[in-house]
């Protein structure tokens, strides 16, 4: 602070600006790791940097982008959510067994009114996993391992007892228009779940960086009695991230189907590893505290150019796996041996 | 008129009576030294005077007025701030982030509410040239020496009018030069009209800025006298029992 207040520091260093901050963060090695495996890519294989395949990686990373997003929010706090593969296979579902029972009944009201309030009914169904979780863990105190490890197996549960295993598909007057605004392209390149997981990504940004609210986020994941101790809500602010990892997940379930143009009753299933495992190579501690939008969107992003590269480069597609996790264990090493390097 | 008045104020964890039948009163302005041995019943006197536990019974007055005290938030409002042992601080957050948690500065844009940065570094740079402390605002709490810490924590009791600061061992963790710098704030409080009650082991703290003594054991208040009229020795005798009322 330049002023008045300036006052002399005798051994208190400034800290680097590479120090601090995001290039100090592990979310910016990842970053780098990332556009170094793309150039790689881009010289090995001269399909690599098309429009078409460039389409497809953006579009493959936006149906778990979203979600990753909302899980990193819980991770921040300190917390986990195991439920979100089935909660994405809930939501899509409910969507479509509303949008198609809208139709059997010749409900229409207005035009788009399939659409909203099929759309409607899905995100409440997501939320209403949130809000159970988040009631569970923040007032009831139970482990958010435990709880979602739970969730995950009810709500799968459910999807399976309202299809009978069978699944659903999206029908009615709307259908068209849903198709268009979950798997459409805008300017026949840019899929339009890009553009949701951007708007979705800078509004979770300013909010953590730029509002009391995401302060507390953070305050809760580092030490929750302090938080507690200092007047922040904590009960409320856990049941928040809770109902919007799950509204989340809810948006990617919705955009899944979209594209699927159904809703199969195993939809998503394990996919909870997936972004679990995108959130934490993008920088978000498990431990609680540290976490970001960008980085959860470059651990996406990651993953998915690596599945995309061992296809191109017609490696057997069942190494994907293994690489992944080799990469989860990389890149909490290489954060690790940086902060054991700063003290 | 006292401004704090405990009135055989009792608490129980289960079988466990922690506190037993406590009473006192803090004038306005007036640095008071609690001590006792481990497990005196000290930090349950604190927590309960901070909103944390409520007394299994007795009352207590604050102002003149009957204090339910339910959480820290309603004693940060009457005008109660502590300074908590582990220092409740947020490693991730920023010095200024952590003076102001809870209770942000905000401006407005429609209805959405956005953090005022730079204003709150701006105060909290203030606060930290009056504490005479080598913290910059904008750095990381987990970067920090103990000293500097325990500037971070104090600074935040400075930032509302606070009638009663509560000190919990304070100077427990901190070099020798931050000792005399935590003690000549606790002076600067006591100018500005601000009560003090400092929970600390540490004999030679409590005699250099304390006007008065309380000695707990055993969850009984053993003794409550001025300074002046007591010494060191006796004061231990108090807390060991060696000593059994004064």
């Amino acid at each position: 602070m330049a002023g008045p207040n300036v006052q002399t520091f005798s051994n208190v260093g400034v800290t680097k600006f590479w120090q601090r901050g995001f290039l100090a963060s592990q979310s910016a090695y990842v970053l780098a790791a990332l556009v170094v495996l793309m150039i790689v890519m881009s010289l090995l294989s001269p399909n690599f940097l098309t429009a078409g395949n460039l389409s497809n990686i953006t579009r493959n990373f936006s149906f778990i982008a979203i979600a990753t997003l909302g899980i990193t929010l819980v991770i921040i706090t300190g917390g986990i959510d195991l439920s979100v593969g089935s909660t994405i296979a809930l939501s899509a579902t409910v969507t479509s067994i509303v949008m198609g029972s809208m139709a059997g009944a010749n409900f229409y009201p207005f035009p788009g009114s399939s659409l909203v309030l099929s759309v409607l009914a899905g995100l409440a169904a997501a939320g209403a996993v949130g809000l159970f979780n988040g009631l569970t863990i923040a007032k009831l105190k139970l482990s958010p391992f435990v709880t979602t490890l739970g969730t995950l197996s009810m709500v799968r549960g459910l999807v399976y007892v309202a299809t009978q295993g069978r699944g659903a598909f999206p029908t009615g007057p709307d259908k068209e228009l849903f198709l268009l605004v979950t798997a459409g392209k805008v300017f026949d390149v840019v899929p339009i779940a890009f553009i949701y997981l951007l708007i979705c990504a800078l509004v979770m940004w300013v909010a953590l960086n730029h509002t009391a609210w995401g302060k507390h986020v953070f305050a809760i994941g580092s030490n929750e009695s302090a938080g507690r101790l200092t007047g922040v809500n904590v009960d409320r602010v856990k049941i928040q991230v809770y109902v919007l990892c799950s509204l989340a997940a809810g948006v990617n379930g919705i955009i899944i189907s979209g594209w699927l143009g159904s809703a199969p009753a195993n939809l998503a299933t394990a996919y909870e590893l997936t972004i679990i495992a995108a959130a934490v190579i993008g920088g978000a501690n498990l431990a609680g505290g540290v976490g970001g939008a960008a980085g959860a969107i470059i651990g996406c992003i990651l993953i998915e150019v690596i599945r995309n590269g061992l296809v191109l480069a017609r490696v057997d597609p069942y190494w994907q796996q293994a690489l992944v996790g080799a990469i989860i264990v990389a890149a909490v090493l290489v954060d690790r041996l940086r902060s054991m390097r700063n003290g | 008129m006292a401004l704090l008045k405990l009135e055989g104020v009792t608490k129980e964890f289960g079988a466990i009576r922690a506190l037993s039948d406590v009473s006192f009163a803090i004038q306005p302005g007036e640095v008071v030294g609690l001590m006792g041995d481990n497990g005196a019943g000290k930090s349950t006197l604190v927590k309960i005077i901070s909103g944390i536990y409520h007394p299994t019974g007795g009352s207590l007055t604050f102002d003149g007025v009957t204090a339910d005290i339910g959480s820290p938030g309603e004693a940060r409002k009457l005008g109660i701030e502590t300074v908590y042992q582990d220092l409740a601080l947020a490693d991730n957050l920023t010095a200024a982030e952590n003076i102001f948690l809870g209770r942000e500065l905000k401006y407005n844009i429609g209805p959405f509410r956005f953090l005022r940065h730079a204003a709150m570094n701006a105060r909290a740079s203030e606060l930290f040239a009056e504490l005479k402390s080598e913290t910059r605002a904008g750095d990381y709490v987990r970067q920090m020496s103990g000293g500097q810490r325990q500037a971070v924590a104090i600074a935040r009791t400075r930032l509302s009018d606070a009638k009663l600061v509560l000190m919990d061992e304070p100077t427990a963790a901190i070099s020798v030069r931050q000792v005399a710098e935590v003690l000549s704030l606790i002076h600067r409080l006591k100018d500005a009209g601000i009560a003090v009650i400092l929970i600390s082991h540490r004999m030679p703290d409590v005699f250099a800025v304390c006007e008065r003594v309380i000695v707990m054991r055993r969850g009984t208040k053993v003794a409550d006298k001025p300074i002046a009229s007591s010494s060191p020795e006796e004061v231990t005798a108090l807390i060991t029992g060696a000593k059994e009322a004064a």
